[in-house]
């Protein structure tokens, strides 16, 4: 009896029939929604310990209190202020723009302190190396160090893409439409919880790949002294 | 902290830096290619004062070669990789150019048939030779050693040491921070002393080795020859 209302409640066929485009579309825009985040917070990550390897006091003080900032905000409150206040101040932008920013954001944060911990633990005879055969300070950190403070840096960057990728899921907040808003408001129209069932195995088919990747990423990557 | 030196290398001439740890060898070896920055003074090498404001450090450090007691050579590159890199990316030479130096130059270390193999599959002896290679691969007019042998198991030393000779016989300017004796009774033209900073005495090998001026050279090499 129990597992016959477990069934009607959360795997109902008919209801799946019903909401599963919808939950397919939101799959795509979560997709969407979690590379670019993962491109521009990567990139951004990157670029900042870069600036802050060159200890020029003023910027490295800035990035610190960006990085510290941001990785103190829930990402929540960052797609709400950047959603509902910005506009006051000329700056409308889309839920889609909101939430990827916020999240570009919030990752860049998390990236910028791995990637300088991955700077940071590549020997200071590295860096005297390459100098002394004239190479740049910006050719030594993009030719010697970034390659191998990288590798160091593929187990802790995966977790934290994969968990702000799952944060797109904040964008239903702000009506962004990805797997979230499509399974919630699918739930309640249908008075049935399958949809959000329905949802968790869109986050399945996304994710188990991403992870199963790093973990493939990190062996291939990884190299004795 | 280095004070008051006055040292001139000539062209050709190897020279031994010695002295205790804390005297100031590597600090002066590292002025030499500005690793360390001399706050008065001037370093001139090849005729070009390095220390002007408006010198190009990194195109004067193609010339001076340098190689290290750690060898620090990249974990990521191969040692043909190692040997190629600045050829590529700093003198703009092709990848088909800069192999066929950088083969020459570990032709030259006699480690041709490891150029593709990593750092960590080589002994320490040939990953200190793949990094003179590196050194070498850019033509330098000078190279500067520091303790280019300590690191090193004593079985291996002798084939860095090897390479440094044949150098040394192809009339390469060499900058020697070492406690090798014997191969600076061998192959120095000069030796220097150095004690808190500043240069106490130098001279032949033979003399500094044999009769020192200072009680405080006779103590330590003496002491250097117990332990050798």
């Amino acid at each position: 009896m129990e597992l016959q209302r477990l069934i009607f409640s959360f795997f109902n066929a008919e209801v799946a029939a019903r909401y599963w485009p919808d939950i397919l579309y939101g799959m795509w825009v979560t997709a969407y929604l979690g590379a670019a985040v993962i491109a521009a917070g990567l990139a951004a990550g990157l670029g900042l310990a870069m600036l802050r390897s060159f200890h020029f006091r003023p910027a490295s003080f800035a990035i610190v209190v960006f990085a510290d900032a941001f990785r103190a905000l829930p990402p929540l409150v960052v797609i709400i202020v950047l959603f509902f206040a910005f506009p006051y101040v000329g700056l409308a932008m889309s839920a889609f723009t909101a939430t990827w920013l916020a999240l570009s954001l919030v990752l860049a944060a998390f990236a910028e302190e791995i990637f300088w911990a991955g700077i940071l633990s590549v020997p200071k005879g590295q860096t005297e190396a390459a100098r002394s055969t004239g190479m740049s300070r910006l050719q030594t950190l993009a030719y010697v160090v970034i390659p191998q403070a990288v590798r160091l840096t593929i187990p802790p960057l995966t977790n934290r893409m994969i968990a702000i990728t799952k944060g797109t899921a904040l964008g239903s907040v702000v009506a962004v439409h990805e797997i979230i808003y499509y399974a919630s408001s699918g739930a309640s129209e249908a008075g049935n919880p399958t949809p959000l069932t329905l949802g968790a195995l869109a986050y399945l088919a996304i994710f188990l790949p991403v992870v199963l990747a790093s973990r493939w990423i990190e062996t291939r990557f990884a190299w004795k002294r | 902290m280095l004070k008051g030196i006055d040292l001139a290398v000539a062209q050709g001439e190897l020279v031994f830096i010695i002295g205790p740890s804390g005297s100031g060898k590597s600090t002066l070896l590292r002025c030499c290619n500005r690793l360390e920055e001399p706050t008065s003074g001037s370093v001139v090498v090849d005729g070009t004062d390095i220390t002007r404001p408006d010198v190009d450090i990194n195109r004067v450090r193609q010339k001076i070669g340098m190689v290290f007691q750690q060898f620090n050579l990249y974990p990521h590159l191969d040692a043909l990789g190692n040997v190629t890199l600045a050829l590529r990316k700093v003198v703009g030479k092709t990848r088909t150019e800069a192999e066929s130096l950088g083969l020459r130059a570990l032709t030259r270390v006699g480690l041709a048939e490891k150029a593709k193999a990593y750092p960590n599959e080589l002994s320490g002896g040939q990953q200190q030779r793949v990094a003179i290679a590196r050194a070498l691969a850019l033509e330098p007019r000078i190279l500067l050693f520091d303790e280019p042998t300590s690191a090193l198991d004593p079985e291996l030393v002798g084939s860095v040491l090897k390479v440094m000779r044949e150098l040394r016989e192809s009339g390469m300017t060499m900058v020697v921070v070492s406690h090798e004796m014997e191969f600076a009774r061998a192959a120095a033209d000069r030796v220097v002393f150095m004690d808190h900073g500043a240069i106490l005495e130098s001279g032949r090998p033979e003399k500094i080795f044999a009769r020192p001026e200072h009680a405080r050279v006779a103590e330590f090499v003496a002491t250097i020859s117990r332990h050798a």
